[in-house]
Protein backbone atom coordinates (compact mmCIF):
# COMPACT_ATOMS: atom_id res chain seq x y z
CA UNK A 1 0.00 0.00 0.00
CA UNK A 2 1.08 3.69 -0.41
CA UNK A 3 2.94 4.88 2.84
CA UNK A 4 1.08 6.51 5.66
CA UNK A 5 1.65 7.42 9.01
CA UNK A 6 1.03 5.52 12.23
CA UNK A 7 -1.41 7.51 12.97
CA UNK A 8 -3.53 7.00 9.30
CA UNK A 9 -3.22 3.93 9.63
CA UNK A 10 -4.67 3.54 13.30
CA UNK A 11 -7.11 5.96 12.26
CA UNK A 12 -8.07 3.48 9.16
CA UNK A 13 -7.63 0.58 11.27
CA UNK A 14 -9.45 1.51 14.06
CA UNK A 15 -12.03 4.88 13.70
CA UNK A 16 -13.25 6.06 16.80
CA UNK A 17 -16.12 7.80 14.83
CA UNK A 18 -17.40 5.30 12.38
CA UNK A 19 -21.17 4.32 12.60
CA UNK A 20 -24.08 6.84 12.27
CA UNK A 21 -26.34 9.11 14.52
CA UNK A 22 -29.80 8.44 13.69
CA UNK A 23 -32.51 11.41 14.20
CA UNK A 24 -30.15 14.27 13.50
CA UNK A 25 -31.21 16.96 10.27
CA UNK A 26 -27.41 17.20 10.31
CA UNK A 27 -26.51 15.12 7.48
CA UNK A 28 -23.98 15.52 4.81
CA UNK A 29 -22.99 13.39 1.77
CA UNK A 30 -20.50 14.11 -0.70
CA UNK A 31 -18.49 12.01 -3.35
CA UNK A 32 -19.86 9.45 -5.69
CA UNK A 33 -19.18 6.11 -7.20
CA UNK A 34 -18.39 7.88 -10.42
CA UNK A 35 -15.64 9.70 -9.45
CA UNK A 36 -14.41 7.66 -6.39
CA UNK A 37 -15.12 7.95 -2.74
CA UNK A 38 -18.07 8.62 -1.24
CA UNK A 39 -18.53 10.17 2.37
CA UNK A 40 -21.05 10.99 4.97
CA UNK A 41 -21.02 12.88 7.85
CA UNK A 42 -23.93 13.12 10.87
CA UNK A 43 -23.36 15.18 12.81
CA UNK A 44 -25.42 16.06 16.84
CA UNK A 45 -25.80 19.99 17.04
CA UNK A 46 -27.10 21.40 20.42
CA UNK A 47 -28.96 24.29 20.60
CA UNK A 48 -26.11 26.90 20.98
CA UNK A 49 -24.59 25.19 18.24
CA UNK A 50 -22.11 23.02 19.92
CA UNK A 51 -21.43 19.69 18.10
CA UNK A 52 -21.80 17.40 20.46
CA UNK A 53 -21.46 14.17 18.51
CA UNK A 54 -19.36 13.63 15.45
CA UNK A 55 -19.91 9.91 13.09
CA UNK A 56 -19.23 8.94 9.71
CA UNK A 57 -19.73 6.51 7.00
CA UNK A 58 -17.04 6.30 4.10
CA UNK A 59 -16.82 4.34 0.72
CA UNK A 60 -12.94 5.17 0.14
CA UNK A 61 -9.21 4.37 0.55
CA UNK A 62 -6.97 4.17 3.59
CA UNK A 63 -6.62 7.93 3.59
CA UNK A 64 -10.46 8.40 3.04
CA UNK A 65 -11.28 6.35 6.18
CA UNK A 66 -8.52 8.16 8.58
CA UNK A 67 -9.52 11.91 7.68
CA UNK A 68 -13.01 11.08 8.12
CA UNK A 69 -12.29 9.67 11.43
CA UNK A 70 -9.88 12.77 12.07
CA UNK A 71 -12.43 15.49 11.20
CA UNK A 72 -15.12 13.61 13.29
CA UNK A 73 -12.40 13.96 16.29
CA UNK A 74 -11.43 17.41 15.48
CA UNK A 75 -15.33 19.01 15.24
CA UNK A 76 -16.24 17.45 18.23
CA UNK A 77 -16.88 20.24 21.19
CA UNK A 78 -16.56 22.72 18.69
CA UNK A 79 -19.31 25.26 17.74
CA UNK A 80 -20.32 25.20 13.48
CA UNK A 81 -18.26 28.55 12.88
CA UNK A 82 -15.54 26.94 14.74
CA UNK A 83 -15.89 23.54 12.89
CA UNK A 84 -16.68 25.38 9.28
CA UNK A 85 -12.71 26.88 9.90
CA UNK A 86 -11.01 23.56 10.03
CA UNK A 87 -8.87 23.49 6.80
CA UNK A 88 -7.14 21.00 4.56
CA UNK A 89 -4.14 21.44 5.97
CA UNK A 90 -4.63 21.16 9.12
CA UNK A 91 -6.65 17.60 9.24
CA UNK A 92 -3.34 16.40 7.04
CA UNK A 93 -1.24 17.66 9.62
CA UNK A 94 -3.21 16.25 12.24
CA UNK A 95 -2.62 12.54 10.69
CA UNK A 96 1.42 13.40 10.36
CA UNK A 97 0.97 13.76 6.72
CA UNK A 98 -0.83 12.61 3.15
CA UNK A 99 1.17 11.47 0.57
CA UNK A 100 0.21 14.15 -2.15
CA UNK A 101 -2.15 12.19 -4.49
CA UNK A 102 -4.50 11.16 -1.13
CA UNK A 103 -4.84 15.49 -0.03
CA UNK A 104 -8.20 15.41 -1.89
CA UNK A 105 -9.57 12.60 0.48
CA UNK A 106 -9.45 14.92 3.34
CA UNK A 107 -10.86 17.81 1.56
CA UNK A 108 -13.96 15.33 0.46
CA UNK A 109 -14.47 14.94 4.60
CA UNK A 110 -14.62 18.43 5.13
CA UNK A 111 -16.91 19.01 2.27
CA UNK A 112 -19.23 16.60 3.80
CA UNK A 113 -19.07 18.44 7.19
CA UNK A 114 -19.70 21.36 5.71
CA UNK A 115 -22.80 19.69 3.99
CA UNK A 116 -24.05 18.65 7.22
CA UNK A 117 -23.59 22.24 8.86
CA UNK A 118 -25.76 23.78 6.33
CA UNK A 119 -28.22 20.83 6.00
CA UNK A 120 -28.96 21.63 9.94
CA UNK A 121 -29.01 25.35 9.69
CA UNK A 122 -31.65 24.98 6.68
CA UNK A 123 -33.83 23.18 8.65
CA UNK A 124 -33.61 24.76 11.29
CA UNK A 125 -33.98 28.48 9.86
CA UNK A 126 -37.28 27.25 8.31
CA UNK A 127 -38.85 25.72 11.42
CA UNK B 1 6.39 -8.30 10.54
CA UNK B 2 7.25 -11.34 10.66
CA UNK B 3 7.76 -13.52 7.67
CA UNK B 4 6.13 -16.79 8.83
CA UNK B 5 2.64 -14.28 9.24
CA UNK B 6 2.33 -13.42 5.72
CA UNK B 7 0.04 -15.17 2.83
CA UNK B 8 1.26 -13.74 -0.71
CA UNK B 9 -1.62 -13.54 -3.27
CA UNK B 10 0.46 -10.82 -5.36
CA UNK B 11 2.20 -13.66 -7.90
CA UNK B 12 0.36 -11.77 -10.99
CA UNK B 13 2.69 -8.91 -10.42
CA UNK B 14 6.13 -10.85 -9.00
CA UNK B 15 6.92 -14.17 -8.00
CA UNK B 16 9.39 -14.97 -5.03
CA UNK B 17 12.22 -16.64 -7.02
CA UNK B 18 12.43 -20.96 -6.44
CA UNK B 19 15.48 -21.97 -4.64
CA UNK B 20 16.39 -24.59 -7.50
CA UNK B 21 16.30 -22.15 -9.96
CA UNK B 22 18.64 -19.38 -7.66
CA UNK B 23 21.05 -22.31 -7.26
CA UNK B 24 21.33 -23.11 -10.80
CA UNK B 25 22.26 -19.03 -11.43
CA UNK B 26 24.89 -19.34 -8.86
CA UNK B 27 28.15 -20.13 -10.84
CA UNK B 28 27.17 -17.43 -13.36
CA UNK B 29 28.07 -15.06 -11.14
CA UNK B 30 31.86 -15.03 -9.81
CA UNK B 31 32.96 -18.48 -11.72
CA UNK B 32 31.35 -18.61 -15.31
CA UNK B 33 30.69 -15.01 -15.76
CA UNK B 34 32.11 -14.99 -19.33
CA UNK B 35 30.50 -12.92 -22.17
CA UNK B 36 28.81 -15.07 -24.70
CA UNK B 37 30.23 -13.10 -27.15
CA UNK B 38 34.27 -13.70 -26.39
CA UNK B 39 35.83 -15.99 -28.40
CA UNK B 40 37.64 -17.60 -25.32
CA UNK B 41 36.94 -20.13 -22.12
CA UNK B 42 34.62 -18.46 -20.37
CA UNK B 43 32.99 -16.88 -23.13
CA UNK B 44 32.52 -20.14 -25.08
CA UNK B 45 30.98 -21.51 -21.34
CA UNK B 46 28.51 -18.22 -21.29
CA UNK B 47 27.53 -18.84 -25.00
CA UNK B 48 26.48 -23.01 -24.09
CA UNK B 49 24.67 -21.89 -21.14
CA UNK B 50 23.12 -19.41 -23.29
CA UNK B 51 22.27 -21.52 -26.21
CA UNK B 52 20.64 -24.60 -23.72
CA UNK B 53 18.34 -21.88 -22.15
CA UNK B 54 17.10 -21.13 -25.79
CA UNK B 55 16.85 -24.47 -26.20
CA UNK B 56 14.38 -24.76 -23.22
CA UNK B 57 12.38 -21.62 -24.24
CA UNK B 58 12.06 -22.82 -27.33
CA UNK B 59 10.73 -26.09 -26.86
CA UNK B 60 8.60 -24.86 -24.14
CA UNK B 61 6.30 -23.20 -26.94
CA UNK B 62 7.29 -25.13 -29.64
CA UNK B 63 9.50 -22.67 -31.42
CA UNK B 64 12.72 -22.92 -33.43
CA UNK B 65 15.67 -22.38 -30.77
CA UNK B 66 16.94 -19.48 -33.30
CA UNK B 67 13.46 -17.87 -32.96
CA UNK B 68 13.91 -17.03 -29.21
CA UNK B 69 15.81 -13.77 -28.43
CA UNK B 70 16.57 -12.85 -24.83
CA UNK B 71 15.62 -9.22 -23.24
CA UNK B 72 15.13 -7.79 -20.15
CA UNK B 73 11.09 -8.37 -19.90
CA UNK B 74 8.17 -7.94 -20.72
CA UNK B 75 8.01 -4.36 -20.99
CA UNK B 76 10.83 -4.52 -23.60
CA UNK B 77 9.81 -7.75 -25.44
CA UNK B 78 6.37 -6.01 -26.03
CA UNK B 79 7.81 -2.18 -27.15
CA UNK B 80 10.16 -4.50 -29.36
CA UNK B 81 7.42 -6.44 -30.80
CA UNK B 82 5.01 -3.45 -31.51
CA UNK B 83 7.68 -0.59 -32.37
CA UNK B 84 9.91 -2.97 -34.31
CA UNK B 85 7.49 -4.50 -36.75
CA UNK B 86 5.40 -0.86 -36.75
CA UNK B 87 9.10 0.23 -38.27
CA UNK B 88 9.76 -2.70 -40.25
CA UNK B 89 6.52 -3.07 -42.00
CA UNK B 90 5.65 0.71 -42.43
CA UNK B 91 5.82 0.49 -46.31
CA UNK B 92 3.17 -1.88 -46.25
CA UNK B 93 0.96 -0.14 -43.87
CA UNK B 94 0.39 1.81 -40.58
CA UNK B 95 -2.60 0.20 -39.06
CA UNK B 96 -2.53 -2.16 -35.98
CA UNK B 97 -4.94 -3.13 -33.94
CA UNK B 98 -5.34 -4.13 -30.37
CA UNK B 99 -7.98 -4.65 -27.55
CA UNK B 100 -8.93 -2.35 -24.28
CA UNK B 101 -7.72 -5.17 -21.67
CA UNK B 102 -3.95 -4.64 -22.60
CA UNK B 103 -0.85 -4.41 -20.34
CA UNK B 104 0.08 -1.15 -20.30
CA UNK B 105 3.50 -2.07 -22.02
CA UNK B 106 1.52 -2.96 -24.86
CA UNK B 107 -1.06 0.09 -24.82
CA UNK B 108 1.32 2.71 -24.53
CA UNK B 109 3.77 2.04 -27.11
CA UNK B 110 0.80 2.07 -29.53
CA UNK B 111 -0.17 4.96 -28.52
CA UNK B 112 3.26 6.58 -28.37
CA UNK B 113 2.82 5.40 -32.24
CA UNK B 114 -0.31 6.82 -33.10
CA UNK B 115 0.49 10.55 -31.32
CA UNK B 116 3.70 11.17 -33.25
CA UNK B 117 4.40 8.41 -36.02
CA UNK B 118 1.20 8.97 -38.25
CA UNK B 119 0.14 5.02 -37.25
CA UNK B 120 -3.84 4.58 -36.39
CA UNK B 121 -5.09 1.78 -34.16
CA UNK B 122 -7.93 0.29 -34.03
CA UNK B 123 -9.44 -1.14 -30.27
CA UNK B 124 -11.60 -4.20 -30.27
CA UNK B 125 -14.16 -4.38 -27.55
CA UNK B 126 -14.17 -7.52 -25.02
CA UNK B 127 -17.47 -9.18 -23.77
CA UNK B 128 -18.71 -9.44 -20.17
CA UNK B 129 -15.89 -11.97 -19.38
CA UNK B 130 -13.13 -10.44 -21.33
CA UNK B 131 -13.15 -12.38 -24.86
CA UNK B 132 -12.28 -10.53 -28.05
CA UNK B 133 -14.94 -11.89 -30.83
CA UNK B 134 -12.61 -13.38 -33.84
CA UNK B 135 -15.16 -12.55 -36.02
CA UNK B 136 -15.11 -8.60 -34.74
CA UNK B 137 -11.16 -9.15 -35.49
CA UNK B 138 -11.72 -10.14 -38.93
CA UNK B 139 -14.14 -7.03 -39.78
CA UNK B 140 -11.18 -5.14 -38.14
CA UNK B 141 -8.74 -5.86 -40.43
CA UNK B 142 -7.89 -3.75 -43.17
CA UNK B 143 -5.28 -3.66 -46.18
CA UNK B 144 -3.45 -0.99 -44.21
CA UNK B 145 -3.48 -3.31 -40.86
CA UNK B 146 0.16 -4.70 -40.49
CA UNK B 147 0.19 -6.05 -36.82
CA UNK B 148 -2.82 -7.75 -34.32
CA UNK B 149 -1.66 -7.47 -30.56
CA UNK B 150 -3.75 -9.82 -28.30
CA UNK B 151 -3.18 -10.54 -24.73
CA UNK B 152 -3.08 -14.32 -24.24
CA UNK B 153 -4.05 -14.33 -20.67
CA UNK B 154 -4.92 -11.70 -18.79
CA UNK B 155 -3.59 -9.94 -15.87
CA UNK B 156 -6.20 -8.86 -14.04
CA UNK B 157 -9.28 -11.20 -14.57
CA UNK B 158 -7.63 -13.53 -15.80
CA UNK B 159 -9.31 -14.54 -19.53
CA UNK B 160 -7.34 -16.75 -21.57
CA UNK B 161 -7.96 -15.87 -25.29
CA UNK B 162 -8.58 -18.78 -27.66
CA UNK B 163 -5.63 -18.16 -29.59
CA UNK B 164 -5.87 -20.69 -32.12
CA UNK B 165 -9.19 -18.97 -33.42
CA UNK B 166 -7.22 -15.40 -33.34
CA UNK B 167 -4.30 -17.05 -35.20
CA UNK B 168 -6.26 -18.32 -37.86
CA UNK B 169 -7.77 -15.02 -38.73
CA UNK B 170 -4.45 -13.06 -38.83
CA UNK B 171 -2.42 -15.74 -40.79
CA UNK B 172 -5.31 -15.91 -43.36
CA UNK B 173 -5.43 -12.16 -43.67
CA UNK B 174 -1.66 -12.15 -43.72
CA UNK B 175 -1.06 -9.65 -40.65
CA UNK B 176 1.22 -10.05 -37.83
CA UNK B 177 -0.07 -11.55 -34.88
CA UNK B 178 1.73 -10.78 -31.65
CA UNK B 179 0.36 -12.05 -28.35
CA UNK B 180 1.33 -10.87 -24.47
CA UNK B 181 1.77 -14.39 -22.75
CA UNK B 182 4.08 -13.21 -19.35
CA UNK B 183 0.54 -14.57 -17.30
CA UNK B 184 -0.16 -17.06 -19.27
CA UNK B 185 3.36 -18.87 -19.87
CA UNK B 186 3.86 -22.49 -18.70
CA UNK B 187 0.13 -21.85 -16.93
CA UNK B 188 -1.57 -22.41 -20.22
CA UNK B 189 -0.50 -24.12 -23.55
CA UNK B 190 1.52 -21.98 -26.03
CA UNK B 191 1.63 -23.29 -29.30
CA UNK B 192 3.37 -21.02 -31.46
CA UNK B 193 2.85 -23.19 -34.61
CA UNK B 194 -0.93 -25.14 -33.80
CA UNK B 195 -1.97 -21.19 -32.96
CA UNK B 196 -0.28 -19.13 -35.81
CA UNK B 197 1.78 -16.71 -33.21
CA UNK B 198 4.42 -14.34 -35.18
CA UNK B 199 5.72 -12.77 -32.09
CA UNK B 200 4.99 -13.53 -28.37
CA UNK B 201 6.49 -12.38 -25.14
CA UNK B 202 7.38 -13.99 -21.96
CA UNK B 203 9.26 -13.28 -19.01
CA UNK B 204 10.88 -15.01 -16.39
CA UNK B 205 9.89 -13.41 -12.67
CA UNK B 206 6.59 -14.64 -13.38
CA UNK B 207 7.00 -17.89 -12.88
CA UNK B 208 9.69 -18.14 -9.77
CA UNK B 209 12.44 -17.27 -11.89
CA UNK B 210 14.53 -14.04 -11.66
CA UNK B 211 13.57 -10.19 -12.53
CA UNK B 212 14.76 -8.20 -15.25
CA UNK B 213 15.06 -11.21 -18.07
CA UNK B 214 12.72 -12.23 -20.42
CA UNK B 215 12.48 -13.17 -24.23
CA UNK B 216 10.52 -12.44 -27.51
CA UNK B 217 9.81 -15.71 -29.88
CA UNK B 218 9.88 -14.10 -33.81
CA UNK B 219 8.53 -16.32 -36.45
CA UNK B 220 11.40 -17.35 -38.52
CA UNK B 221 11.38 -14.69 -41.41
CA UNK B 222 9.35 -12.03 -39.75
CA UNK B 223 10.84 -8.32 -40.08
CA UNK B 224 11.56 -6.69 -36.79
CA UNK B 225 13.54 -2.89 -36.61
CA UNK B 226 15.95 -3.13 -33.29
CA UNK B 227 15.05 -0.62 -30.18
CA UNK B 228 19.08 -1.27 -29.16
CA UNK B 229 21.56 -0.34 -31.79
CA UNK B 230 24.97 -1.87 -30.14
CA UNK B 231 27.45 -4.79 -30.89
CA UNK B 232 24.90 -6.94 -32.73
CA UNK B 233 24.47 -9.49 -29.62
CA UNK B 234 21.07 -11.73 -30.38
CA UNK B 235 21.58 -11.69 -34.37
CA UNK B 236 21.20 -8.05 -34.17
CA UNK B 237 17.85 -7.55 -32.99
CA UNK B 238 18.94 -6.97 -29.16
CA UNK B 239 22.16 -5.53 -28.88
CA UNK B 240 23.33 -5.37 -25.04
CA UNK B 241 25.98 -8.01 -23.00
CA UNK B 242 23.46 -10.57 -22.33
CA UNK B 243 21.97 -11.04 -18.71
CA UNK B 244 23.93 -14.71 -18.79
CA UNK B 245 22.78 -15.29 -14.93
CA UNK B 246 19.18 -14.54 -15.60
CA UNK B 247 19.26 -16.30 -19.01
CA UNK B 248 19.73 -20.02 -16.90
CA UNK B 249 17.40 -18.59 -14.15
CA UNK B 250 14.98 -18.03 -16.72
CA UNK B 251 15.33 -21.44 -18.32
CA UNK B 252 15.61 -23.23 -14.75
CA UNK B 253 12.73 -21.94 -14.12
CA UNK B 254 10.74 -22.42 -17.48
CA UNK B 255 11.91 -26.08 -16.75
CA UNK B 256 10.63 -25.80 -13.10
CA UNK B 257 7.34 -24.76 -14.05
CA UNK B 258 6.46 -26.55 -17.04
CA UNK B 259 4.52 -29.36 -15.17
CA UNK B 260 0.94 -30.22 -15.54
CA UNK B 261 0.47 -31.34 -12.24
CA UNK B 262 1.49 -27.37 -10.73
CA UNK B 263 -1.36 -25.95 -12.91
CA UNK B 264 -3.69 -28.82 -11.74
CA UNK B 265 -2.60 -27.18 -8.05
CA UNK B 266 -2.98 -23.62 -8.63
CA UNK B 267 -6.60 -24.44 -10.50
CA UNK B 268 -7.84 -26.30 -6.80
CA UNK B 269 -6.33 -23.52 -5.31
CA UNK B 270 -8.00 -21.38 -7.39
CA UNK B 271 -11.29 -22.87 -7.02
CA UNK B 272 -11.35 -23.39 -4.12
CA UNK B 273 -10.27 -19.85 -3.17
CA UNK B 274 -13.24 -19.01 -5.46
CA UNK B 275 -15.92 -20.76 -3.73
CA UNK B 276 -15.29 -19.97 -0.61
CA UNK B 277 -15.52 -16.19 -1.31
CA UNK B 278 -18.40 -16.46 -3.02
CA UNK B 279 -20.22 -17.80 0.28
CA UNK B 280 -19.51 -14.32 1.72
CA UNK B 281 -22.86 -12.08 0.72
CA UNK B 282 -22.63 -9.60 -2.03
CA UNK B 283 -19.61 -10.53 -3.95
CA UNK B 284 -18.95 -11.51 -7.29
CA UNK B 285 -16.51 -12.90 -9.20
CA UNK B 286 -14.84 -10.78 -12.45
CA UNK B 287 -14.31 -12.64 -15.37
CA UNK B 288 -14.49 -16.49 -16.48
CA UNK B 289 -14.66 -19.29 -14.39
CA UNK B 290 -12.86 -23.14 -15.23
CA UNK B 291 -10.19 -23.74 -18.23
CA UNK B 292 -10.62 -20.61 -19.82
CA UNK B 293 -9.57 -18.51 -16.71
CA UNK B 294 -5.73 -18.50 -15.51
CA UNK B 295 -5.32 -21.13 -13.15
CA UNK B 296 -3.50 -18.81 -10.79
CA UNK B 297 -6.04 -15.59 -11.12
CA UNK B 298 -8.85 -14.65 -8.82
CA UNK B 299 -10.84 -11.57 -9.26
CA UNK B 300 -13.18 -10.79 -6.87
CA UNK B 301 -15.76 -7.94 -6.21
CA UNK B 302 -17.46 -7.54 -2.54
CA UNK B 303 -19.84 -4.35 -2.71
CA UNK B 304 -19.62 -1.02 -0.80
CA UNK B 305 -15.85 -1.93 -0.05
CA UNK B 306 -12.85 0.50 -1.80
CA UNK B 307 -10.03 -1.88 -3.32
CA UNK B 308 -7.35 -0.55 -1.80
CA UNK B 309 -9.05 0.18 1.31
CA UNK B 310 -9.30 -3.58 1.78
CA UNK B 311 -6.21 -4.35 -0.10
CA UNK B 312 -4.00 -2.61 2.41
CA UNK B 313 -6.28 -4.14 5.36
CA UNK B 314 -5.58 -7.56 4.61
CA UNK B 315 -1.52 -6.36 4.19
CA UNK B 316 -1.53 -5.22 7.86
CA UNK B 317 -3.26 -8.79 8.92
CA UNK B 318 -0.15 -9.79 6.89
CA UNK B 319 -1.94 -10.78 3.69
CA UNK B 320 -0.47 -9.58 0.10
CA UNK B 321 -3.34 -8.76 -2.48
CA UNK B 322 -3.91 -6.21 -5.13
CA UNK B 323 -5.94 -3.60 -7.11
CA UNK B 324 -6.51 -4.09 -10.73
CA UNK B 325 -2.81 -4.33 -11.63
CA UNK B 326 -0.27 -3.54 -9.63
CA UNK B 327 1.46 -0.68 -12.32
CA UNK B 328 -2.06 1.29 -11.72
CA UNK B 329 -2.77 0.68 -8.32
CA UNK B 330 -1.43 4.65 -7.44
CA UNK B 331 -3.50 5.89 -9.78
CA UNK B 332 -7.02 6.93 -9.06
CA UNK B 333 -9.16 5.87 -12.12
CA UNK B 334 -11.34 2.89 -12.21
CA UNK B 335 -9.05 -0.49 -13.42
CA UNK B 336 -9.34 0.04 -17.48
CA UNK B 337 -9.94 -3.81 -18.01
CA UNK B 338 -13.02 -4.27 -15.97
CA UNK B 339 -14.22 -1.35 -17.36
CA UNK B 340 -13.85 -2.26 -20.51
CA UNK B 341 -16.25 -5.62 -19.61
CA UNK B 342 -19.05 -3.44 -18.80
CA UNK B 343 -18.22 -2.65 -14.88
CA UNK B 344 -19.59 0.31 -13.28
CA UNK B 345 -17.09 2.80 -11.21
CA UNK B 346 -18.15 1.21 -8.18
CA UNK B 347 -18.02 -2.47 -8.96
CA UNK B 348 -14.26 -1.61 -10.93
CA UNK B 349 -13.28 -0.16 -7.60
CA UNK B 350 -14.31 -2.45 -4.50
CA UNK B 351 -12.66 -5.10 -6.52
CA UNK B 352 -9.10 -6.94 -5.68
CA UNK B 353 -7.07 -9.21 -7.21
CA UNK B 354 -5.69 -12.40 -6.13
CA UNK B 355 -2.95 -14.41 -7.47
CA UNK B 356 -1.39 -17.50 -7.01
CA UNK B 357 2.25 -19.29 -7.51
CA UNK B 358 2.94 -22.82 -7.86
CA UNK B 359 4.96 -22.15 -4.53
CA UNK B 360 1.67 -20.34 -2.91
CA UNK B 361 1.33 -22.99 0.44
CA UNK B 362 -2.48 -24.38 1.70
CA UNK B 363 -1.36 -22.52 4.89
CA UNK B 364 -1.32 -19.08 3.35
CA UNK B 365 -4.77 -19.94 1.44
CA UNK B 366 -6.29 -20.64 5.12
CA UNK B 367 -4.94 -17.58 6.65
CA UNK B 368 -6.01 -15.44 3.79
CA UNK B 369 -9.66 -17.08 3.78
CA UNK B 370 -9.35 -16.39 7.93
CA UNK B 371 -8.65 -13.14 7.54
CA UNK B 372 -10.75 -11.97 4.80
CA UNK B 373 -14.52 -12.38 5.54
CA UNK B 374 -13.04 -10.45 9.11
CA UNK B 375 -11.80 -7.66 7.45
CA UNK B 376 -14.88 -7.19 4.90
CA UNK B 377 -17.66 -6.94 7.71
CA UNK B 378 -14.84 -4.32 9.71
CA UNK B 379 -15.23 -2.03 6.22
CA UNK B 380 -18.73 -2.81 5.17
CA UNK B 381 -20.02 -1.50 8.91
CA UNK B 382 -18.28 1.69 8.15
CA UNK B 383 -19.69 1.99 4.69
CA UNK B 384 -22.51 4.57 3.40
CA UNK B 385 -22.41 1.73 0.30
CA UNK B 386 -23.38 -1.09 2.40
Amino acid sequence: MTEYTEETIKRFEDPKHAGKIEETTAVGQVGNTMCGDVMKVYLEIDEDKTIKKARFKTYGCIAAIASSDKICELVEGKTTDEALKITEKQVIKELGDLPPLKHHCSLLGLKALKKAIRNHEEKHSTQ
Amino acid sequence: MDEEQTAYFDSGSTTRIDSKVLEAMQPYFKQDYGNPASAHKKGRKAKRAMNKARETIAKSINAQTKEIIFTSGGTESNNLAIKGAAYANKEKGKHMITTRIEHKSVLNPIKWLVKGQGYTVTYLEVDSQGFVNPEELEKAITDETILVSIIHGNNEVGTIQNMEEIGQVTRRKNVLLHTDACQSFTKTPIDVEKQKIDLLTINSHKINGPKGVGAIYIKEGTKITPLNHGGGHEKNIRSGTPNIHGIVGFAKATEQANKPEHVEKMRKMRDKIIEETLKIPNSKLNGPTGEKRLPNNINIYFKGVEGEALSGYLERKGVYTSTGSACSSKKLEPSHVLTAMGMDPERANSSIRITLSRLTTEKEVEHMLEILPKVLENLRKISPLY
